[in-house]
């Protein structure tokens, strides 16, 4: 096995607030403490429901905001200062997709040039070779050149999501963070692009982040999963058994509430009350106001990441498994 | 034979000239649950928009809409508004646009309840407590007083689900309700929909582009793709055994949340431009099982087996030869 390529130690990151007009400014706590690993060539998933801290996260890993505290190290080094040429070479090597294509596309341009624009921007190539580049981008993405000629308008939602992961390929980045990146197209549209992502993942050893709160698409493409709330991970395993097994209680309501065709769930857990809010975190364990299983200790103890065996962690002071048996044996 | 609380018949509406629903039938039985799933552009919300005479004034819309045998497709107004949120209500996916922010909730869901019930004074009143409650908004008096703002969107949700239930209606069509939710809110909304509709024995048309929400929460559903619907089948056997390519594909396409993971069967190519609609079946240039005569007629819905219907010759032919019919 490689090493990791990104390797991120308890990052945290809160924003101020005010409520209301002349109300006190009050810290959201947007990521806390969130640490992962990702080997080269591999994804990491990242799940969570809106306010959970996963685009944070992301931007925060590909150095577009600074955390806190705690570290984002990538390729082994630390992320330079933003604004610094070693920070631009860095950045050079990462890039990001979101949700929204049209919103990441210039609508006044025809989208080869907006192809082009990376490689210019960096200076990769001479002319020739840039549009050469391009062509062999939009063959990549299983586009041809008329698509090329044409302004985003012109596209599809499928193919305009293509054309912002051609741009972001274009640069030879070894990092993809990818957010939301289907979560705006039909179901067909959505397959076609996923199974593009891991053909390119395949063919040039890419190493993604895919945030998404899509558990069925985050397993289709994770290695391994995180299950993000309120800022901080409750579940990290292999993408394989995380949602056949899941343990912490907000990952088998996450599951629960997935339907699947062909299926009529009994006894499907309904969560009751909100999504929390981010600025009014409760004390203790994050979920325990919903949480069906929840006793006494999690209303004071924020329970910690824990092994509990297989590459599984869970926080969650209820985690059956080996968990036990490993502190006995200690 | 009952009549069925509504029954389409051949409805067709065209924007400017270009057609978007091409013929569509659907027979809605009274408390049953029928789901609509298809992509963007499929015709899932124009179906009912057009049926409800929402649409604006340059569609033309053609066919029959009944309603408990009576024709309300071009019905004059009056008699239009005691269909609508009467004995029809619709709920949409962006519920927070559909309130208005600068009134109370009291305020509003009193409107609704005052057009369609005849209630005034403090009977209003005590029938909105009692919505707000249905609907599980906890502390439900002190809330009436507040304004759409001050709710989160799952909450914003149940207030919309309240008060379309203000004209007790017969059918709710809940168009992409959930969409807008996170996923464990996602569970509570259609859970709360499910025990309002056997409570009330209300029947709702769920349309939606997520299988799995139809899947679990309707009895029969129909695919519809590029205007027209593609296959009608009861719930469990359209999802055990889809027989439409397009239907084999959505299924195929969604990946599985257990078991081993397989390569996603994507459907290639994009939905057609309406106005620029292949002749002949609509879903053929994307088709794999597509063949010459594909192209030539547009197929019509044909039965398969009970209750079941398909249009699509090559889907009849292989589901023929599979049951050993074609002997006969």
């Amino acid at each position: 096995m490689s090493g990791p390529l990104v390797e991120v130690s308890s990052i945290s990151r809160s924003y101020a607030m005010r409520s209301g007009m002349f109300g006190h400014s009050t810290a959201v706590h947007a990521v806390d403490g969130v640490s992962l690993t990702i080997p080269k060539g591999e994804t990491l998933g990242l799940v969570g429901e809106s306010g959970s801290g996963k685009s944070t996260t992301g931007r925060i890993v590909l150095g577009i905001e600074p955390p806190d505290r705690g570290e984002v190290r990538f390729d082994g080094k630390p992320m330079a200062a933003p604004g610094t040429a070693a920070w631009r070479a860095q950045r050079a090597r990462m890039q990001m997709i979101f949700q929204d294509p049209l919103g990441a596309l210039d609508r006044r341009l025809p989208v080869a040039t907006q192809i082009r624009e990376p490689l210019d921007v960096h200076g990769l190539g001479t002319p020739a070779e840039r549009e050469e580049r391009v062509r062999e981008l939009l063959r990549a993405v299983e586009l041809t050149p008329a698509h090329g000629a044409r302004y985003p308008g012109a596209l599809s939602g499928g193919q305009r999501q293509r054309i912002v992961l051609a741009r972001a390929l274009a640069t030879k980045p070894d990092f993809l963070v990818c957010d939301e990146p289907v979560s705006a197209l039909d179901v067909s549209i959505q397959a076609q692009v996923v199974n593009l992502l891991c053909d390119l993942q395949a063919q040039l050893g890419l190493t993604l982040l895919f945030i998404s709160h899509d558990l069925r698409v985050v397993r289709q493409i994770s290695n391994v999963v995180a299950v993000m709330y309120l800022g901080r991970i409750v579940e990290i395993g292999s993408a394989d058994d995380l949602f056949a097994r899941p343990e912490h209680p907000y990952t088998q309501a996450l599951v629960s509430a997935s339907p699947a065709p062909g299926r009529r769930s009994a006894g499907r857990i309904v969560l009751a009350g909100d999504p929390p809010d981010p600025a009014a975190r409760p004390q203790g364990c994050a979920f325990h106001p919903r949480c069906p299983r929840a006793i006494a200790r999690c209303a004071s103890e924020v329970p910690a990441l824990t092994a509990v065996g297989g590459n599984r962690q869970v926080a969650c002071h209820l985690a059956t498994g080996p968990r036990a048996e490993t502190r006995d044996a200690a | 034979m009952v009549t069925p609380l509504v029954n389409i018949q051949g409805l067709n509406v065209a924007f400017n000239g270009v057609p978007v629903l091409r013929g569509v039938d659907l027979t809605l039985e009274k408390g049953e649950a029928v789901g609509l799933v298809g992509e963007s552009g499929s015709g899932k919300s124009v179906t009912w928009l057009a049926a409800l005479g929402l649409l604006p004034r340059h569609a033309s819309v053609s066919g029959s809409v009944r309603l408990d045998g009576r024709e309300i497709l071009g019905a004059p107004a009056g008699e239009l508004d005691r269909v609508r949120g009467g004995r029809v209500a619709m709920i949409f996916q962006d519920p927070a646009s559909a309130l208005n922010p600068v009134l109370t909730i009291r305020k509003q869901l009193c409107e609704a309840l005052a057009l369609h019930r005849d209630l005034s004074g403090e009977a209003v009143k005590a029938e909105a407590r009692q919505l707000l409650d249905l609907v599980g908004i906890p502390d439900a008096a002190r809330r009436l007083e507040a304004y759409p703002h001050e709710f989160s969107g799952g909450q914003v949700q149940r207030i919309m689900i309240a008060m379309a239930l203000a004209g007790n209606p017969d059918l709710l069509v809940a168009d992409e309700p959930t969409t807008a939710l996170d996923a464990t809110i996602q569970a509570q909304i259609l859970e709360l929909l499910s025990s309002v509709r056997r409570e009330m024995g209300m029947a709702m048309v769920l349309i939606s582009h997520d299988l799995g929400v139809v899947a679990e929460n309707c009895d029969r559903v129909a695919v519809m793709y590029a205007g027209r619907i593609v296959e009608r089948a009861p719930a469990n056997q359209l999802f055990a055994d889809p027989v439409h390519p397009y239907a084999q594909g959505l299924i195929g396409a969604l990946p599985p949340l257990d078991g081993p993971r397989r390569r996603l069967t994507a459907i290639p190519g994009t939905v057609p431009d309406p106005a620029r609609m292949p002749s002949g079946c609509a879903f053929a240039p994307r088709c794999a099982l597509a063949a010459e005569p594909c192209g030539l007629a547009v197929p019509s819905l044909a039965p398969i087996a009970n209750d079941r219907v398909v249009a699509c010759i090559r889907a009849e032919a292989s589901r023929r030869a599979l049951l050993g019919i074609a002997a006969e």
